[in-house]
This record gives structure tokens, sequence and C-alpha cells, in this order.
């Protein structure tokens, strides 16, 4: 694999996302989706972002497309190739050089043909040629341009979801839930296109609930708990029986995992209406202190990855 | 689709029976008396024995059973009778009297659509802002407003007031059939036409909304965004894509309101269309156009339907046979 010196592609600090809810008339309520979340991802790596489903892991990949919806407000900073991500920057760059590919055919317009719809991300050159020359690479069949996303099989949906994204040279590729439910043969494909892609020097971010996915494609794997990160650990640290992680969270996911033991962690995670004011996970955690239920854990460098959690060592 | 076509004309068919047995019946059990409908004002020069004679005549005596099958058996030939206020054959008159009314409904139809889809496209496009909340109040005020009502209301403003179009008919009083112009017949036709539209207006362009409004918060127009379209290229590209078939659907679907609107209009401005017809009709007892005119209007209604459901055959992929794209290569 070509690696460029490591350096950083986009850079997000305490990012935090709030949304504006309008219960009964003018009564209004916040609802904080995501809080304080840290994280980058460098050129020409593949990062996993892990965390249960339904966990808000998809507004973190909106909202550096800047496509999320208007209630919401966005606070922290975002730094893209060295340069402040404002929401013009993110309006010239969505498509170019950020491409998304999306979890489902469900994200395909149900009434335009397939080949059109990945014609549409190419803003300069032959887009026929290149996307015929893109249809080819991921061995879709000439007619298949022509179809309509409800004719596609579940294997072509997936190729021609990652074309969308591939066909331009799109330098930082977010992966949301890219493999829901599929046949493992399908999952491993995809999992290799985005690791090709990653090849080519482009950024790969991989948001995903499958922690068996994310260590077979994945550089880095960032933990994702309530609305936040707890820990962000070279995918080689899951290993053994989790000894090398940091946070409570990771090793309780790691061995969560059919091989290594299946123990479940008891609860679940806080509801977004109810966070506890100390550490976001101490209701769960079976190492917390009276600090932990006190006061929020900030984010810390440790051993080659960060956590949040004041116990880690 | 042969057996989607036979299943409707079947549908159609069981319809215009039930219709006419219904309406048959509903007459039989209203006061009207078309004996008398047929005497008129001649009522007091007729004796008991000439009432019975013509009832006898029209076959008035015959019991119920009898006398629906017998009309039926007439349709069956094509026969709808005469009409007894006009004295003329029921199909006659409901085909001059539909060619008025057509013109009337289409062009209300054509005009509330072209308008309402407008302004459903700009209040979704503006979803949540003022110019949204102004359409909307103005098309929910339309909405539950009688036409009756508005239309008295324009007749009174526009042509009482204002003097700008004529109080009513369809042609210029006084002038004969052969020198009565086209743009007389325009000039009678378009504030009748206006009328009508105007409330077909707020439904179109709140029904077009609502499904941008949908379209807009799909994931696909998501998707769309994140590969960089603007939000005039996702309107082009998908937006009027996805709202095109359920609009022009309703818009065909929607020929019931318009003709029950036609009617309440043409009674306002006195048009002589096939709505006005049927007023008459049932004010004066003419069962057979009255018959007509229902069996008519039925028709009329379903072919709209008809028509938005194979719209729906025609250019939705999804309901097209699967595997037809991959052969077109
Ligand atoms: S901060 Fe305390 S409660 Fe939170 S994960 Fe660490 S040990 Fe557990």
């Amino acid at each position: 694999m070509k690696k460029e010196a490591v350096t950083t592609l986009l850079e997000v600090s305490d990012l935090s996302i709030t949304f504006t809810q309008y219960i009964s008339g003018l009564r209004q309520r916040t609802i904080r989706a995501i809080i304080n979340l840290s994280v980058n991802i460098n050129h020409g790596e593949v990062l996993a972002i892990v965390g249960a489903s339904g966990s808000g892991k998809s507004l973190l990949a909106h909202a550096i497309l800047g496509i999320l919806p208007g209630n919401a407000c966005v606070d922290g900073k975002m730094v893209y190739a060295g340069e402040l991500l404002t929401p013009a920057r993110q309006a010239a760059l969505r498509g170019r050089e950020i491409a998304l590919i999306p979890q489902s055919v469900n994200f395909l317009d149900p009434l335009m043909r397939v080949g059109a719809q990945v014609r549409s991300g190419i803003f300069n050159g032959n887009s026929t040629a290149l996307q015929r020359e893109i249809f080819d690479r991921y061995h879709l069949a000439v007619g298949t341009e022509q179809l309509f996303p409800f004719q596609l099989s579940g294997g072509m949906a997936r190729r021609v979801l990652v074309a969308t994204a591939a066909v331009g040279s799109a330098r930082l590729i977010i992966a949301d839930e890219p493999t829901p439910g599929l046949h493992p043969m399908i999952v491993r494909e995809t999992l290799a296109h985005l690791r090709e892609l990653s090849a080519t020097g482009s950024a790969v971010m991989l948001i995903t609930h499958d922690i068996s996915a994310a260590l077979e494609t994945a550089d880095r794997i960032a933990v994702f708990y309530a609305g936040t990160t707890v820990e962000t650990a070279p995918a080689s640290d899951f290993c053994g029986d989790g000894e090398l992680l940091r946070h409570p969270y990771s090793k309780a996911l790691w061995q969560a995992l059919p091989q290594n033991g299946f123990q479940p962690i008891d609860g679940s995670q806080p509801s977004i209406d109810n966070l506890p004011c100390g550490c976001l996970f101490a209701p769960r955690c079976s190492l917390a202190s009276r600090d932990c239920l006190t006061t929020v854990p900030e984010l810390r460098s440790l051993r080659g990855g960060e956590t949040r959690c004041h116990h880690a060592a | 689709m042969l057996l989607f076509l036979l299943g409707r004309i079947l549908r159609l068919l069981t319809l215009l029976v039930a219709v006419s047995v219904l309406s048959f019946l509903l007459l039989e059990l209203s006061p009207i008396d078309p004996v008398r409908a047929y005497v008129g004002a001649d009522m007091l020069k007729v004796g008991p024995e000439q009432w019975a004679k013509i009832a006898e005549y029209w076959g008035l005596d015959q019991p119920l059973p009898e006398r629906f099958a017998r009309w039926g058996m007439a349709i069956l030939r094509g026969d709808f009778g005469v009409s007894m206020i006009f004295r003329r054959p029921v199909l006659a008159v409901i085909g001059e009297r539909f060619l008025a009314s057509l013109a009337l409904m289409l062009t209300a139809w054509v005009f509330s659509g072209v308008f309402g889809f407008a302004l459903g496209v700009l209040a979704g496009m503006k979803q949540g802002t003022w110019t949204d909340r102004l359409i909307k109040w103005y098309c929910l005020t339309l909405a539950s407003t009688p036409l009756f009502w508005l239309a008295l209301l324009m007749l009174l403003t526009f042509a009482v007031w204002l003097s700008w179009f004529p109080i009513g008919l369809g042609v210029p009083a006084g002038v004969p059939t052969y020198e009565v112009t086209l743009s007389d017949r325009l000039y009678h036709l378009l504030l009748p036409a206006l009328t009508l539209s105007i409330t077909g207006v707020a439904g179109v362009a709140l029904h077009t909304r609502q499904k941008l409004v949908e379209v807009l918060q799909s994931d696909y127009v998501l998707f769309a965004r994140a590969r960089g379209e603007s939000g005039l290229q996702v309107l082009l590209r998908h937006g009027l894509r996805n709202i095109a078939l359920p609009v022009t659907t309703l818009q065909f679907a929607s020929f019931s309101e318009l003709f029950g609107g036609s009617i309440l209009a043409e009674q306002v401005f006195s048009y002589p269309g096939l709505g006005q017809a049927a007023v008459q009709a049932g004010l004066r007892g003419d069962v057979p156009l009255l018959l007509g005119v229902v069996a008519f209007s039925a028709l009329f209604v379903f072919a709209g339907n008809l028509a938005a459901e194979l719209l729906y055959w025609l250019i939705d992929p999804r309901l097209r046979p699967k595997g037809d794209a991959c052969e077109q290569r």
C-alpha cells in the first residue's frame, strides 16, 4: 500500500450538533445529537467510526458535507486540507473533493437511470466516457447504466453506489454504513473497494456498526458512544483480551464479539434527552468512581491513540 | 395490460349499471311527476283522462322494474329517449351542452393545473418561509370558500361592479347564433372558468407543495446534495421528475370535483352547460335527461380516473414489466 507522509486531511474538533424541535405549538426543545466529538483522518488511510446503530453516527457525515437539515445547529471546528471548512467551502467541495457512499439504493432517485445519476457527479471531462470507464472497473455490464435503481440486484447496487463516489477524484470518501445486512460476499467485495480507494490516496471514513468489518478494513478505529468518540486506536490494538484498548466501552465492545467470548455489556446507551452529567459511560462502567459521575473526562492522548476516560492508563 | 383494460371495462359497466339503478330508484322515490314536467304550463288545459293517456304513452303506468328494463334496453340500443323540457333527443342535448361545459372545464382545468403547480413548487422550495406561509394561507382560505359564494362574489365584482365581463350566458343575448364569434364565446367563458379554477388552484398547489416537501426530505435528495447539486439542480433533476406523476394523476382524478364545481358555476353565471341542464332537469322533473346526464357524468369521471391510472402505467418505470430497460440496449 502506498503511504504518503502521514498528514492530516480533515480534523474535526469539539463538534456538537443540536436540533431544535417544536413540540406542541411554540414550545421547543433542543436535542443534543453529537457532543464535543473530535476525530481526524489522514491522507490515504481508512478510519472506521464504530458505534451502535442509531447512535447518530450518520450525522457526523452530514455535518462534514454540510447537508444537515435546517433545524440543526453546528458548533465546533472542522479543518479540511489546512483550511477552515465553512458552509461555502463545503458547498464547493461536496461531490468534488468530499464524496459520500450512502447506505442503500434508496439514496438513488427512483425515477432516474443509474448511469445518469453517476454522471451527475462528474464535473469535468467527458462524463459518459468516465461513467462507462468506472462501470467497467466495477464489473457493471454495459446495459447497467440504462437501469433504474429498483432493477439493480444487491451486489450491483452496492457497486453503483461505490461508483458514484469513485467516479470523481474525491480526496475524502465517507462511506456511511455501506454494508447493511448484506451477503458476506458482497460485504467483502465492498470493503475491498474501499481499501482500493484508500490505496489510490483517498482518505476513507467508514462509518459502521460492524466491528468485524471495521477491523478487516481500517487502519484506525474511532469508537463512538452516545454522541461522541470515546477512543481512537490503531486497528492492531483490537487483539487478545483487549488489554491494549484504552476505554472500558471499547473493551466491552471487543469482548462482546462472538470470537472473544460473547460477553455482552449490561444496560443500553443513555437516551439523548437524559444524559448523565459526568462520563457518558459511567452508568454502565464497572470502573466508575465518584469523579466519573461528576466531571466529564477530557479527550487525551495515550499510547498512540486518544481516549476519554479518567482511569485509562 | 390487456387484463388491466378488461378489468377496467368490467368495472365501468358495473359502475354504470349501479349508477343508473340508483338514480332510477331515487327518482322514483322523489316527488317528481314526469307527466307534470311534460305538460308544463298547459296544466290547466289537461284533464285527468288526458293525464292518464300521457302516462300510458310514456309507459309510466307500468311497474318500476319493467320501466327500468325498458329504459335499459333502449339505452343499449343507443336511445336515451327524449328530453321532456327541451323536446329533443337526450343525446343531442347532452352533446351540445357537454361541448360548452367541456370548454369551461378544460380552461379551468389547465389554468388551475398550471398555476397550482407553479405556486405549489414555489411554496415547497421555500418551505417554512414567509412565501410558503402566504401561499398556504391563501390556498387554505380558498379551499374552504364555498364555490357558490365565490362565484357570486366574482360575478358582483367583475361583471356587475367593474363591468369587465358579461353577467351571464354563453353567448351575447339577442344575437343570432351564426353571428356569434369565437371571441364572444371566450369572453363569456372567461369569468366562469376563472372562478371554477380558483378553488382548483388551491387544491393543486397544496398537493404539489406536499409532494415536493416529501421529495426534498427523501434520502435521494440528501444524496444528490451530497454529490454537490445545488437547490435548483435538485429541483430540476429530482424534484419535478418525482412530483410530476402524483400531481398529474391527481389532476386527472379531479374530474369529479371539476364536474361538481361546474354545476355550481354554470348555475350562478347562467352558463348553458351540462351542469345547468342537470339542475333544470332535476328541478323540472325531466327524468330521461337527468338519467342521461347522470350516466354521462359517471362516464366522464371514470375516464379521468382511467387516464390517471394509464399515466402511471406508461410513465413509472417501476410499474413497467421487469427487464424492459435491459432489453433496450
Ligand atoms: S471515565 Fe470513569 S466511568 Fe467513564 S469510562 Fe472511564 S472509568 Fe468508566
